[in-house]
């Protein structure tokens, strides 16, 4: 008879630590922990250094564009959300703001010549170089972005 | 000058003044506005300001900090200054590449070279 080497609930389709839904609030510990959650369970499936500095990026990005575009003019201590799912094969992230949302193709191109020198305006670019699939919501106060691991590594 | 809470490493050399991060991250916004008065305030100080920033202890940094490099930038060229980066992690440097700041700021493979290069 074999025995699972640690109890799982009986619900759960996987291991709970490859998921979570979390409230983040805006500041640097609340940040961290979830982005701790996430690089702990994209460890346990051996993604590559370049995986996880790309999905800390994304992440990163994403939970800076929902408080400061997202809840702008909204109160300061409200959370966004923040879901991840990590198999072998993908990690999938979700964050999802309290705001009105906005029309992604309304963001410039950064990388234009004029542009280049404004200081502000380049998350959602990096999102979309460093993962394989990006998508808002229709309101656009939901992104949900995967990053699906490389042939090598 | 340079506070006991400073987040940065600040020493001269032959005219340059030379910036290390203490930080391994550079993404709280915080932190990085703090970065940004810190170097702002040497900014200030000189009349015709030469930097180099190193890099050699970083691993991340958010946009947020790159926004905070180009007002760096603006601000040295507005007093006719200098700005060098040098010491810049392969994956750290994809992302000015990707965002093509590499066209913006005078990028060096390490100090010695970064020095070299001020007029």
């Amino acid at each position: 008879m074999p025995t699972p080497s640690q109890p799982r609930p009986p619900h759960d389709p996987q291991d709970p630590l490859d998921a979570a839904s979390v409230q983040v609030f805006n500041e640097r510990t609340s940040i961290e922990a979830v982005h701790e959650a996430l690089i702990t369970a994209v460890d346990r499936h051996g993604y590559s250094k370049a995986s996880k500095f790309a999905v800390r990026l994304a992440l990163e990005e994403a939970i800076a564009n929902a408080f400061h575009h997202g809840h702008r003019g909204l109160a300061e201590n409200l959370p966004v959300t923040v879901a991840f799912r990590v198999t072998f094969d993908e990690i999938h992230i979700a964050v999802e703001d309290q705001g009105p949302g906005f029309d992604p193709r309304s963001v410039p191109d950064p990388t234009l010549d004029e542009n280049l020198e404004q200081p502000s305006g380049r998350g959602l670019m990096l999102i979309r170089a460093y993962m394989s699939d990006v998508s808002h919501s229709s309101r656009g106060n939901r992104l949900e972005m995967a990053y699906r691991r490389p042939a090598e590594g | 000058m340079a506070a006991a809470d400073s987040r940065l490493r600040v020493r001269r050399k032959d005219n340059v003044t030379q910036i290390e991060f203490v930080d391994r991250n550079i993404l709280d916004e915080a932190n990085i506005q703090l970065i940004g008065d810190e170097i702002g305030a040497l900014i200030d100080q000189d009349a015709s300001p030469r930097l180099l920033i190193s890099f050699a202890n970083v691993d991340h940094l958010s946009s947020a900090a790159l926004g905070t490099l180009i007002t760096i930038n603006n601000k040295i060229r507005g007093k006719g200054g200098q700005l060098r980066l040098a010491n810049i992690d392969p994956q750290i440097y994809e992302v000015f590449v990707i965002t093509r700041l590499n066209k913006l700021f005078q990028i060096h493979e390490n100090t010695d070279e970064a020095m070299k290069s001020f007029a």
